[in-house]
């Protein structure tokens, strides 16, 4: 790898973890295209039970990984919502970055070409 | 905090066809895995990893499209300009599967519809379009960004229809096809031009900044011009 290519994944990563750790916080709260699909023709409660009509979302099973101390994209134990939305996205990037590149730099063709 | 699902989760589409999905989409990443080497070189594959955070980071990042309705990126089309589309492919399904086992997004018996939804359908449709686009629009920075805006849209709406398609193989709620189809469409078409513009401004200032690196201008590069007679210097470090 070349020095010019390592600054510009340092940089690429900044971004993503500026994005992950700290616009995240600015993100939408309201369900998402699919999600809003799955709640319509249900009518809810303020704390969000579902209360009757008919939709996707009274199929819905409980997440097999719902335990997850970063489930729901926060860090459980951290109270402060900003910093657990935060940690958990700076977390998350660092974790994608780490598990993908390295398969991806396992997987690659290992030619002596020079780059 | 609210709790936020943003992928399918278990129970929405049946057990059955929810394994004929996991089935479809590890086989269909195998064969990615096995295209993907051909492209993987010491260049590409921080490249992808890159690419995969990114992804990871942006999708946490829902906008608003309705009242009361959100979107966020897929990613599909950013991955296959930047990095082609069999490791595209791979970079976004590294991120669902991060996704479901560590934040508990999207179910994991769900993971086969999410995988073949946002990672095989949303990226091959918008590597189809990106390949054809690219033949008629200019390869440059502002060229390379229309074509992610206009193929992010359709890769989407494609995604979405994707989970219609799904449901109506397996779904355990009785709803009206045409509803489902046509509200997953309408919704993820604003979804897709927020990602389109997303997509579009990350790829333009990458091709801006290191053209090399784009996938998807690789074919159009001119090969670097050759000095005739004398190779007396060898040009080493630049890329």
């Amino acid at each position: 790898m070349t020095k010019r290519l390592g600054w510009f994944l340092a940089g690429g990563l900044l971004v993503a973890l500026l994005l992950a750790g700290v616009v995240s916080n600015f993100a939408s709260g309201s369900p998402d295209g699919l999600d809003a699909t799955a709640r319509e023709g249900c009518t809810f409660s303020a704390d969000g039970e579902i209360t009757g009509g008919t939709c996707m979302l009274q199929q819905e099973q409980e997440h097999q990984t719902a335990d997850s101390p970063l489930a729901d994209y926060g860090i459980r134990g951290i109270d402060n919502p900003y910093l657990s939305t935060g940690l958990a996205g700076v977390l998350g990037v660092l974790v994608t970055f780490g598990i993908g590149g390295g398969v991806f730099w396992l997987l690659r063709r290992r030619t002596p070409e020079k780059v | 905090m609210d709790t936020q699902a943003m992928h399918i989760a278990n129970g929405i589409v049946n057990g059955t066809v929810s394994a004929i999905f996991a089935a479809f989409a590890a086989l269909a990443l195998a064969f990615c895995v096995w295209r993907a080497r051909a492209d993987l070189d010491d260049r590409l594959a921080p490249m992808a990893g890159l690419v995969a955070a990114f992804i990871f980071a942006v999708q946490m990042l829902n906008f608003q499209v309705l009242p009361g309705v959100s979107g966020h990126l897929l990613g599909g089309t950013l991955a296959v300009v930047l990095v082609g589309p069999w490791v595209g492919a791979l970079c976004v399904s590294t991120v669902l599967i991060i996704q479901c086992l560590l934040y508990a997004d999207g179910g994991l018996t769900a993971l086969g519809l999410n995988i073949t939804n946002m990672a095989i359908l949303g990226t091959a449709a918008g590597y189809l379009l990106v390949a054809g686009l690219l033949r008629v629009l200019p390869k440059t920075p502002s060229g390379l960004g229309a074509t992610a805006l206009i193929a992010s849209v359709i890769g989407v709406v494609v995604a979405s229809q994707g989970f219609v398609f799904e449901y109506w193989l397996g779904g355990t709620t009785q709803l009206s096809l045409p509803w489902v189809s046509g509200t997953m469409a309408g919704t993820h078409a604003l979804i897709g031009i927020g990602e389109g513009l997303i997509a579009a401004t990350t790829v333009a200032t990458v091709a801006r900044v290191r053209p090399d690196l784009v996938y998807a201008l690789r074919r159009f590069r001119k090969p670097p011009a050759v000095v005739p007679a004398a190779p007396a210097t060898v040009s080493g470090g630049t890329a």
